[in-house]
């Protein structure tokens, strides 16, 4: 029970930040927090990744004459590529915020969707 | 004790409404992330994360929170169904990973794959210290490609959103005279920094480095400029167009590296057609890969924060 | 010697660790934002390089004790720059010292 409970812990704890992100991402209504919420869940992911390729008594995986036991390099590099792409998006992301609050005047989503509904329901009223 | 700072901050971050503290709660996640890598051997990734997470993610966020608006507005709505989906997604995948092989665990299936064969053969085949290093550019090297071509894709895409506006021609903060300490700190720094990223560049080979992080330092570099002298100055010292052409070259460096080597008669990307040597061929590979790798990083990361900076602010 | 050396660099250590965390500790308690970037950071900037100075003599005289000479050259020079811009920033933003606590409590006091 308690080897669950130490070889399991750091898997819970990224799951348990990963939900917090997606709570945010899910239910905060402005868009930036959504974005920073986002970033949350990228960056609990990486953590579940690193925690998966580390070897217990290992070093760095940097090959130095003496050391017999490395960690596995192969999830740094995936997480390297991660975090790079995970930048790119959120630049992107808010790129894109800040052409919708000019747009629309405001980031937060129920005044979004109220403005998009009245408009749909202008264009509805001239089509019809 | 990280993990749980880690948890104290992400539920602050959910539940305040400044974004300012919100946005700087999520630099302080990165650096305790950064940390909780160190911890785990990631050096690399420690690196990668410092720089990306707690530096241009937070000046980026930063940087759109000055267009969009400070503070988040009150709002009423029921909080329970999204509480209950994300309890049931949380309790699913704990269930599912009971079984997981443990924490640390030597002979768990992740490590038995192939990750043995990159740490012994490694060095041997392309004469590099740094394992992920060689896995990143040369093993792996076609990944490295599509993630240059998307930060790139990136670059397009905030150009195409946001622009390039002019600088404003009105003074801005920079040339007032009580910025003067600033200013002097960061003529001090600015040097020290951009030598430093190409320490990174050049020493990703034997230690923690190589063309991400030395990009991204590169860009922060040229970030402080701009933060203390002005976008006007900025503009002046680095154009936007050399920008432009600075990351579809970098792009091209990548793109031709594998060209010659299919020219050469091998598949795509295999270094050992650049030279009669085959791991002095995969060392001049990932060189002038990284290279390029390095430089669209920095010259995408920069033209990004122009497009923000660059931005006047909608009354 | 040897004694003398790691005897030397615990101290060292122990009173960069207790300036850091009173800091802390006063970035939490104090009344003011001025007097909490105070607290802060002075006692951050000689607490992380007396840590740092630590950590060299346990290290001896390599590589990464120059490097860790160059990191304490680093955050001598930007700490001191750092807190300067925030006061800066919070004077620029509206933000007062309290110089008269009685006078504070009098009025509506902003934080």
């Amino acid at each position: 029970m308690i080897d669950t409970l130490t070889g399991l812990f750091n898997y819970w704890v990224a799951v348990i930040l990963m939900m917090t992100g997606l709570y945010v991402v899910v239910a905060q209504n402005n868009l930036v927090k959504k974005l920073v919420g986002l970033g949350l869940f990228q960056a609990s992911i990486f953590i579940f990744y690193i925690s998966i390729g580390k070897v217990a008594g290992g070093a760095p995986p940097i090959i130095e004459p003496g050391v017999e036991l490395y960690s596995n390099p192969l999830p740094h590099v995936l997480i390297l590529t991660a975090i790079v792409v995970g930048v790119a998006t959120t630049a992107v992301g808010l790129s894109l915020v800040v052409r919708i609050s000019e747009s629309y005047g405001s980031v937060e989503e129920n005044d979004i969707n109220q403005a998009d509904r009245l408009a749909e329901l202008e264009t509805g009223d001239d089509q019809a | 004790m990280l993990l749980s700072l880690l948890l104290a901050v992400a539920i602050a971050a959910l539940r305040l409404r400044d974004l300012f503290a919100v946005v700087m709660l999520f630099g302080i996640y990165s650096l305790l992330t950064a940390l909780f890598f160190m911890d785990l051997d990631a050096v690399d990734v420690a690196f990668t994360e410092a720089a990306v997470g707690a530096g241009v993610s937070t000046i980026l966020l930063l940087a759109a929170l000055r267009l969009v608006g400070r503070y988040e507005k009150p709002h009423r709505h029921n909080p329970l169904l999204p509480l209950v989906v994300v309890c049931a997604t949380g309790a699913a995948l704990i269930y599912g990973l009971s079984d997981a092989p443990r924490f640390g665990d030597a002979n768990a299936p992740a490590q038995t794959h192939v990750a043995p064969r990159y740490l012994s053969e490694g060095p041997a085949e392309t004469g590099l210290p740094n394992v992920v290093t060689a896995v990143l550019a040369s093993y792996r090297g076609f990944d490295t490609l599509g993630e240059t071509v998307v930060v790139f894709t990136a670059g397009l895409a905030v150009l195409l959103l946001l622009g390039m506006s002019s600088p404003s021609p009105i003074p801005d903060f920079g040339s007032e005279d009580d910025q003067r300490m600033q200013r002097h700190a960061a003529k001090g720094l600015i040097p020290f920094i951009l030598l430093y990223a190409l320490y990174v560049q050049f020493h990703g080979d034997f230690g923690a480095g190589g063309g991400f992080q030395a990009g991204v330092i590169f860009a922060a570099g040229l970030v402080l400029y701009d933060l203390v002298l002005g976008h006007l100055h900025t503009r002046q010292v680095i154009q936007d167009g050399l920008l432009i052409r600075l990351g579809a070259l970098g792009v091209l460096i990548y793109g031709c590296v594998g060209l010659y080597s299919l020219l050469s008669g091998q598949p795509y990307l295999d270094y050992s057609a650049l030279a009669k040597d085959p791991v002095h061929g995969q060392h001049l590979g990932i060189l002038l890969v990284e290279l390029g790798v390095g430089l669209t990083v920095f010259s995408i990361i920069t033209l990004i924060y122009y497009a923000f900076s660059a931005r006047r602010v909608k009354a | 010697m040897n004694l003398l050396i790691d005897v030397l660099s615990g101290l060292c250590l122990l009173a960069g660790s207790f300036l850091c965390l009173t800091g802390a500790i006063g970035l939490v308690r104090l009344p003011d934002m001025f007097c909490r970037l105070h607290a802060a950071s002075l006692n951050e900037t000689l607490g992380t390089p007396l840590i740092l100075l630590g950590l060299i003599l346990q290290v001896g005289l390599t590589l990464t004790s120059a490097k860790l000479a160059l990191i304490v050259l680093f955050v001598l020079a930007t700490n001191p720059t750092a807190t300067h811009a925030m006061s800066r920033a919070a004077l620029h933003s509206g933000e007062r010292p309290i110089v008269d606590p009685e006078a504070q409590e009098k009025s509506s006091s902003k934080s």
